[in-house]
């Protein structure tokens, strides 16, 4: 009612981010603490046939070692009911529990020792002997055994996706585009590594850990360890970055637990940063075939999009490829399926933009091949496409703002009068090429109830909690904002307390959900609080509000007045004083709609990019993105904008840069560095704009919020491999693009050169 | 230092040993190890968490402080080494409670998100105007290339170079 939703609030955790004083999960100072070393195993596949931990043992500052011979027995915890509000452990294996290696850097042993440096020095002297078997570390070393799995992504999804008959598309089309992709492996990196500090009081158990969910960590360790939920309580305010690999709770937290109950002290665990591709999941290496059938006029009449992928020994673990991509377009036949190849990696997981980066990927690359065949503007092609209905269940949209996304898009970009012609831009050495896709991201109600707490002071200050923390969304922003327009008071009398387990419950912010979720109990908290005096206030025969129509009286700055009469009213101050109220509290509460609401459930986009390649060297530089997308309501500009930009960026960073690469042999991740797997830096980072169509949805809780997280990375790849094609006139079909799969294919190279099809623009 | 061998000093440890740095301009007595590093000599034995661990090999940028006024990567250096030396956190960047005008900027400019690599990114961008490295967007792009943020606010970080650099009176 303040009217400060929808304001650039700048972020109220930035002084405390810019000076250096936020405190990350590894930066609370405990006495008596001691540092944990994991040992990975050196091998994907085997046994252990000895581990001697004698000379670690005696090495200065050692405090215990843990290995299977002493680790505890835990129990076993289902990848399901996951992430909907139970515990979500990252796969069903628990290490160290007996002596089979599964994957390389599997845990092996864990060090503890009063200093870092002695943890890590000792956990070099644990001598560790393995009868290696072969592994199978790649899609295409275990392709003769692939399977169709009943589900995938831990259960939540099937494994195949079908509608209408694909057959009599492929029959009724004119043209047919079949495309196969392949993509590397990706490593989330966030800059904060995992961190997990325990804390034992007792049968008490205080984690502090870096973390999406910390209820989901509570739940989790809880359920491994046999402990009531009651007995552990986590605490994680600040957490440096996310992306899907602190979703799921993996192995390392329990272990720190255990190690600290073993040592009786408090225990840090910092993973290394080679340890971060070992240890919290990826995106799996993964292969696409696409065919699609159309008619002369550019009509869909049939997709078949199949993906395989690699998983590991005890998880059906794949990325859903299909959920957007079936539903952007009105294609009357639909197949969409996915097979596994079990190896020697840890479970996948939730990567972000999951399974919709690489499937939308696939959708819209196929989709300018298309347009190149048909000589439609590839914007055409999908607006004779697109669906006002959700092509799976017929359902309208719960909000759309896909036209809009492209006229605003193209306008911003400079799209009109294109030159389709490919290579038909230089400048200077530089092939210029431009490109566009449709991006997607679908809204997943698969979250318990949502609470909060809204706690009003007599001074017309409030605090609100709710048990969720800030891995850089700007949810501690726009919670205070929602707060603060609930209530009807300042931004500056709105504490938004978060990151306690012992408050109001919130799920982990996944698939985008964050905003939407949190501020739909946030939301219903200080609403809640603001009737309870309202109705006070009107019933009240001194209040000057006596008498009137509670639907009739706004509160703004604290001050409650007749709508359309401001002179008529009080504060909650007075009112408060003059009953003797120290406060007034409410718990909000939201459940979402049923998961078989009658609504199609999508946040739209659409994603532009420029491209300049260099004629001779083939090396790619992004100059511009521009990315037009309607999340519903925007809570707050500033932080949506900056969220949708770091997801068009992590699209830039998936077409061009990022792939982690197995060295068979060995089995091992051959990059799993920093320095060796490339994320993008400031030089590589081009200008980006974002256009915010802002679209009224009543489905997705009290204030029509869609989400921002990932649907800026949904699409952007394909608009640069669009661009790229554009430039050089060359598909490449495998992520990351690199300058290798280009360099045969530029104005002076042999292929161009012996089939002198292409103008040449030197 | 440069161009001048000085007597090698005596070799200490490998035992903890006294050390007394010169951090934000206070000596500050502490017992390392000579193989501990300048950041976790800061996060782990001194409480001052404001620099951070992202790589622990020189790659991130993250532990960015200053040595002696120039940029340092505090991973990959020996605190011991530092004695003698004035460190700058970022603790030591604002004085007197008030934000540095790069700090005021990252807010107004929204040049971070998770705000990990935060006070590496400041120390890095405050350097690159003294070093005379921000004259237009290529040298800004090129000079912050050493400090990653996964979180990719790099345009915006770049905006809030631009907008200190041009308050100042450009370059």
């Amino acid at each position: 009612m303040s009217g400060v939703i929808g304001q650039a609030v700048s972020r109220i955790d930035g002084p405390a981010k810019v000076t250096g004083s936020a405190h990350y999960s590894g930066e609370i100072a405990l006495p008596g603490l001691a540092y944990a070393e994991i040992v990975g195993a050196r091998v994907a596949s085997g046994r252990i046939t000895s581990i001697d931990t004698a000379q670690a043992e005696d090495a200065e500052g050692v405090a215990g070692i843990l290995t299977h011979l002493n680790m505890p027995k835990v129990n076993n915890v289902p990848l399901l009911p996951s992430l909907i509000g139970g515990p979500a452990p990252g796969e069903t294996f628990f290490p160290m529990q007996d002596d089979v290696v599964h994957y390389a850097g599997q845990p092996v042993a864990i060090v503890v020792a009063d200093g870092l440096e002695q943890a890590q020095h000792a956990a070099t002297l644990v001598q560790i002997s393995y009868a290696e078997t072969p592994s199978i570390t790649t899609i295409d070393q275990g392709r003769a055994d692939a399977y169709e799995p009943e589900k995938i992504f831990g259960g939540l999804m099937p494994a195949q996706t079908r509608r209408g008959n694909v057959e009599d598309g492929f029959a009724a089309a004119d043209l047919l585009i079949d495309a196969p992709f392949r993509f590397a492996a990706n490593h989330h990196n966030p800059i904060e590594a995992l961190t997990t500090t325990a804390v034992w009081d007792g049968d008490q158990l205080t984690l502090y850990d870096s973390c999406q969910g910390i209820k989901a960590v509570q739940l989790t360790v809880a359920a491994l360890l046999g402990l009531s939920p009651s007995k552990i309580r986590v605490l994680t305010r600040y957490v440096g970055g996310a992306f899907g690999a602190k979703a799921m709770v993996w192995p390392h937290v329990t272990l720190t637990a255990l190690a600290a109950q073993y040592v009786r002290r408090p225990v840090r665990l910092a993973l290394p940063r080679g340890q971060m591709f070992t240890s919290c999941g990826h995106r799996e290496e993964q292969e696409q075939h696409i065919e699609l059938g159309a008619t002369s006029d550019g009509k869909l009449t049939a997709i078949r999009h199949h993906k395989i992928s690699i998983t590991s020994p005890f998880d059906d673990w794949a990325e859903p490829a299909f959920g957007v991509a079936s539903q952007l377009y009105a294609c009357p036949g639909f197949e969409g399926v996915h097979r596994l190849v079990r190896g020697n990696t840890m479970t996948p997981t939730f990567t972000r933009g999951p399974g919709e980066a690489v499937g939308v990927f696939t959708l819209e690359c196929a989709m300018d091949e298309l347009a190149s065949e048909l000589g439609i503007d590839p914007i055409e092609l999908r607006l004779r496409n697109i669906t006002d209905v959700d092509p799976n269940t017929g359902h309208p949209w719960s909000s759309y703002g896909l036209r809009e996304c492209f006229e605003r898009g193209a306008r911003r970009f400079g799209w009109a009068g294109r030159n389709p012609q490919p290579r038909s831009e230089r400048h200077g050495n530089w092939l210029i090429g431009t490109g566009m896709a449709t991006a997607g991201y679908p809204i997943a109600f698969f979250m318990h109830t949502q609470r909060a707490r809204a706690h009003l002071y007599a001074d017309g200050t409030a605090i609100v909690q709710t048990a969720t923390q800030e891995f850089g969304t700007g949810t501690s922003t726009v919670m205070t904002q929602v707060a603060a327009d609930g209530l009807g008071i300042g931004l500056r009398d709105v504490r938004f307390e978060f990151g306690d387990t012992d408050l109001p419950n919130a799920g982990s912010p996944v698939g985008s959900n964050g905003a939407m979720m949190v501020s739909a109990a946030v939301h219903n908290a200080a609403t809640a609080v603001r009737d309870q005096l309202i109705t006070l206030a009107v019933s009240d025969s001194q209040s000057p509000l006596h008498g009137a129509d509670p639907a009739g009286v706004v509160v703004a700055g604290g001050r409650m007045t007749l709508a359309g009469d401001a002179n008529t009213g009080e504060t909650y101050s007075s009112l408060m004083q003059r009953h003797i109220m120290s406060d007034a509290e409410a718990i909000g509460s939201w459940d979402p709609p049923p998961l078989d609401t009658p609504h199609g459930l999508l946040t739209f986009g659409a994603q532009f990019a420029r491209v300049a390649v260099d004629a001779d060297l083939g090396i790619i530089r992004v100059r511009h993105m521009v990315g037009a997308f309607a999340p519903g309501r925007v809570l707050n500009p500033k932080t949506a904008r900056s969220q949708l930009m770091g997801g068009m960026l992590w699209g830039m960073s998936q077409a061009l840069l990022e792939g982690t690469h197995m060295d068979t042999r060995h089995g091992r991740w051959a990059n799993a560095s920093l320095g060796d797997y490339l994320v993008p830096v400031n030089a590589d980072a081009p200008d980006v704009d974002v256009e915010l169509i802002e679209v009224e949805d009543h489905v997705t809780g009290p204030l029509g919020v869609k989400g921002v997280g990932e649907i800026g990375q949904v699409g952007a790849a394909a608009a640069i491999a669009n661009a790229v094609y554009h430039a050089t006139g060359y598909r490449v079909r495998e992520l990351p693009i690199a300058v290798e799969h280009l360099l045969a294919h530029l104005p002076s190279g042999p292929a161009s050169a012996a089939a002198g099809a292409q103008p040449d623009l030197t | 230092m440069d161009g001048e061998i000085a007597a090698l000093p005596a070799e200490r440890g490998p035992s903890a040993q006294a050390v007394t740095l010169t951090i934000n301009g206070e000596p500050r007595p502490l017992r390392i190890e000579p193989r501990v590093s300048l950041l976790d000599a800061l996060r782990e034995h001194l409480g001052l968490t404001g620099s951070k661990k992202g790589c622990d090999q020189g790659t991130c940028g993250a532990c960015t402080v200053w040595v002696d006024g120039r940029r340092a990567l505090a991973c990959l250096t020996l605190a011991v080494t530092c004695e003698g030396h004035e460190v700058t956190t970022i603790e030591g960047l604002s004085a007197g409670g008030e934000l540095h005008p790069m700090q005021a900027a990252f807010i107004d400019k929204d040049a971070f998100q998770c705000g990990y690599c935060t006070p590496g990114q400041i120390m890095s961008a405050v350097a690159l105007l003294d070093e005379g490295h921000a004259a237009d967007d290529g040298q800004i792009r090129e000079w912050m290339s050493g400090n990653i943020c996964r979180c990719a606010a790099y345009p915006n970080i770049r905006a809030a170079i631009r907008a200190v650099r041009d308050a100042a009176g450009g370059e």
